[in-house]
C-alpha cells in the first residue's frame, strides 16, 4: 500500500504510475493497455523482459480451502493470466458420464434429460490415471468407467393413511447421485481399492419418482476436456481480476472521513483516530482494498480521487475432483506442451518446406 | 514433484500425444514460395485447433522480443478452429526465429510459475 500526501507529482512520478498501472476515472477506466514491452518508453529500451520476468514474478497464496483457493500472480501480464484460466476451465480434462445405456425407464423424466442429468454428476476419479477414448476405440478398463443404477419408487407400507409428505409416504421416491453404483471392469478393482470410484457427492438428485416407476441403466464415463462439454470442467469458476489499489492524495479527515469510508465495500477504507498534521482528528485509513469491488462511488463526489493498482489476483475455485491446486498446475503444464507441441511442428514443416525446395531444385 | 518441464508424464501430455497423432502435419502452416519464404522478415503462421488461450499468451511473448517489430493474432471465424500470428521483424532476425524464441520463452515463464507456485504452495502449506 503506497500512501501519498504531497499534492503535486514530478512528471516520472506520473509516467511511473501510467505505465504500471490501470486509473479508475471518473468516465471510464483508463491506461488499460500494457506497456511493458520493448521501446516503449526511452528508459526501457535495453531491458530483458523475460530475464525481468523471472526476477520480478511472485505467487502469494492467500486462502486454500478444500474446494477453494485464491492467490495472487504478481507481475504478470493479463495475456498469461487469462491463458492459465482459460485452460483451467477448458482444457484441463476429467472424467465424466458420457455413454448411457438406458435399459428401463418409466419416470417422468426422459432418457436423453436424465443423460445430460447424470453427465453433469462429478466424478471423483484421477483423470491422470486414464486414457482418452478415442473415437471407434473400444471401451476397456484404462479409458472407461462403469456405473449402473437399478432403482424402482414404492409405497411406504408403514405410513400413516393421511400422510401428504412424499418422503413419508413413498420410499424411494428421490433418485440421488449415492444410488450410482461402480462396476468395476479388468484390474479397476484392485488397481482403485484404496480410492473407490464414485460420483463426488452423495445427495446430488438426479430425478424425483412415483411408486411403480423404474430406472435400470449403465453409464459410461470417459475423460473429456470443458471445451467438448463443460461437464468436462474441472472447476466451478477459475477467475482472476486486478488487484484493487486506493491512493490517498491527501489525508481526509473529520466527517469527510466517514464520509469516505461509506463509499467502498464494507471493511476497505476505516476511519480512525489520530494526530494529523499536529492536530487530533478522525482520519480515513485504507485497510483491505483486496476486497474492494472497485465501485467508483468515491469518484462522484468531487472532495475524493483515487487510483487503481496493477497486480492480479487469479481466484481459483474447484469442483472438487481434484485438488485447486493441481488444476492450476496441470494448466501451466498444458500451456507448456501447446508451446512444445508447436514447436516440434514448426521444425517438421520447416523440414518439410526444405525438402520440397531441394525436390525442386533436382527437376 | 517434477519440475523440469520436458518430459514429464503428467496430463498435459495426455493432451499433446492426443493431438500429435490426430493433426501433427497440419497444425502448423506458413506461406512460402516454391519452398522459400519470400520475405523472412515478415509472416503470417496458421496455426490450428488453437484459439485465443494459446493465441494471445504467444502474441504477448513475441512483442516482448526487441528485434520484433510487429505482431498480432486474429481468428478468422468463429466457426473455423484457427488462428493466425502475424510477424513483422527487423533484418536481425527472421519471423520463424522470432516464432521459435517466442514459443521458448513462453515454456521458460511456464516453468518458472510452475516453480514458483509449487514453493509459494509448500511455504503456505508448513505455515497453517
Amino acid at each position: 500500500m503506497s500512501r501519498k500526501t504531497s499534492k503535486s507529482q514530478s512528471n516520472a512520478e506520473r509516467l511511473e504510475q501510467l505505465r504500471t498501472r490501470v486509473m479508475i476515472e471518473k468516465e471510464g477506466v483508463g491506461s488499460t493497455s500494457s506497456s511493458e514491452f520493448p521501446y516503449h518508453s526511452l528508459n526501457h529500451q535495453d531491458i530483458d523482459y523475460i530475464k525481468e520476468f523471472m526476477k520480478k514474478f511472485n505467487v502469494k497464496i492467500i486462502r486454500k480451502e478444500q474446494y477453494d483457493m485464491e492467490f495472487d500472480l504478481i507481475g504478470v501480464d493479463a495475456a498469461i493470466a487469462n491463458a492459465l484460466r482459460r485452460i483451467m476451465i477448458a482444457e484441463v480434462p476429467t472424467m465424466a458420464i458420457e455413454k448411457v445405456y438406458v435399459y428401463n425407464n418409466t419416470s417422468i423424466v426422459q432418457d436423453e434429460v436424465l443423460a445430460h442429468r447424470l453427465g453433469l454428476i462429478p466424478i471423483k476419479a484421477d483423470p491422470d490415471r486414464f486414457h482418452f477414448k478415442h473415437a471407434n476405440e473400444p471401451p476397456t478398463d484404462m479409458n472407461t468407467i462403469v456405473f449402473k443404477i437399478e432403482h424402482e419408487c414404492t409405497f411406504n407400507p408403514k405410513a400413516r393413511d393421511d400422510e401428504t409428505d412424499p418422503q413419508k409416504l413413498y420410499i424411494g421416491n428421490n433418485l440421488l447421485s449415492e444410488s450410482l453404483i461402480w462396476v468395476p471392469k479388468g484390474d479397476q478393482e484392485e488397481q482403485y481399492a484404496s480410492c473407490p470410484l464414485r460420483p463426488v457427492h452423495n445427495d446430488i438428485l438426479i430425478v424425483q419418482m412415483r411408486p411403480g416407476q423404474k430406472i435400470k441403466l449403465e453409464a459410461h464415463c470417459e475423460k473429456g476436456i470443458g471445451k467438448d462439454h463443460a461437464k468436462w470442467s474441472p472447476v466451478a469458476t477459475a477467475s482472476y481480476r486486478l488487484m484493487p489499489e486506493i491512493i490517498l492524495k491527501q489525508e481526509i479527515t473529520g466527517d469527510l472521513a466517514d464520509k469516505f469510508a461509506a463509499c467502498f465495500t464494507k471493511g476497505v477504507v476505516e476511519v480512525e483516530e489520530g494526530y494529523i498534521e499536529g492536530q487530533y482528528a478522525k482520519y480515513a485509513k485504507v485497510v483491505n482494498p483486496r476486497i474492494d469491488m472497485v465501485s467508483r462511488e468515491a469518484l462522484r463526489h468531487k472532495e475524493f480521487e483515487d487510483k487503481v493498482q496493477l497486480t492480479r489476483i487469479l481466484n481459483v475455485e474447484s469442483t472438487g475432483i481434484m485438488d485447486s491446486e493441481k488444476i492450476f498446475l496441470d494448466s501451466v503444464h498444458i500451456l507448456q506442451a501447446k508451446c512444445r507441441r508447436l514447436l516440434t511442428a514448426l521444425e517438421h514443416k520447416l523440414r518439410e518446406k526444405e525438402r520440397n525446395r531441394e525436390q525442386m531444385d533436382l527437376s | 514433484m517434477d519440475t523440469s518441464g520436458d518430459n514429464d508424464g503428467n496430463s498435459g501430455e495426455d493432451q499433446s500425444s492426443l493431438f500429435n497423432e490426430n493433426i501433427a502435419d497440419d497444425l502448423l502452416e506458413f506461406e512460402t514460395e516454391k519452398g522459400i519464404v519470400k520475405d523472412p522478415t515478415s509472416l503470417t503462421f496458421s496455426i490450428n485447433g488453437e484459439d485465443h488461450t494459446l493465441g494471445n499468451a504467444l502474441r504477448y511473448v513475441i512483442t516482448l522480443n526487441p528485434e520484433v517489430e510487429y505482431c498480432g493474432y486474429s481468428i478468422p471465424h468463429p466457426s473455423e478452429d484457427k488462428l493466425n500470428i502475424r510477424i513483422q521483424t527487423t533484418e536481425n532476425t527472421t519471423a520463424i526465429e522470432a516464432m521459435r524464441k517466442g514459443l521458448e520463452d513462453l515454456k521458460i515463464i511456464c516453468d518458472h510459475i510452475k516453480e514458483t507456485f509449487i514453493r509459494s504452495n509448500r511455504q503456505f502449506d508448513i505455515q497453517q
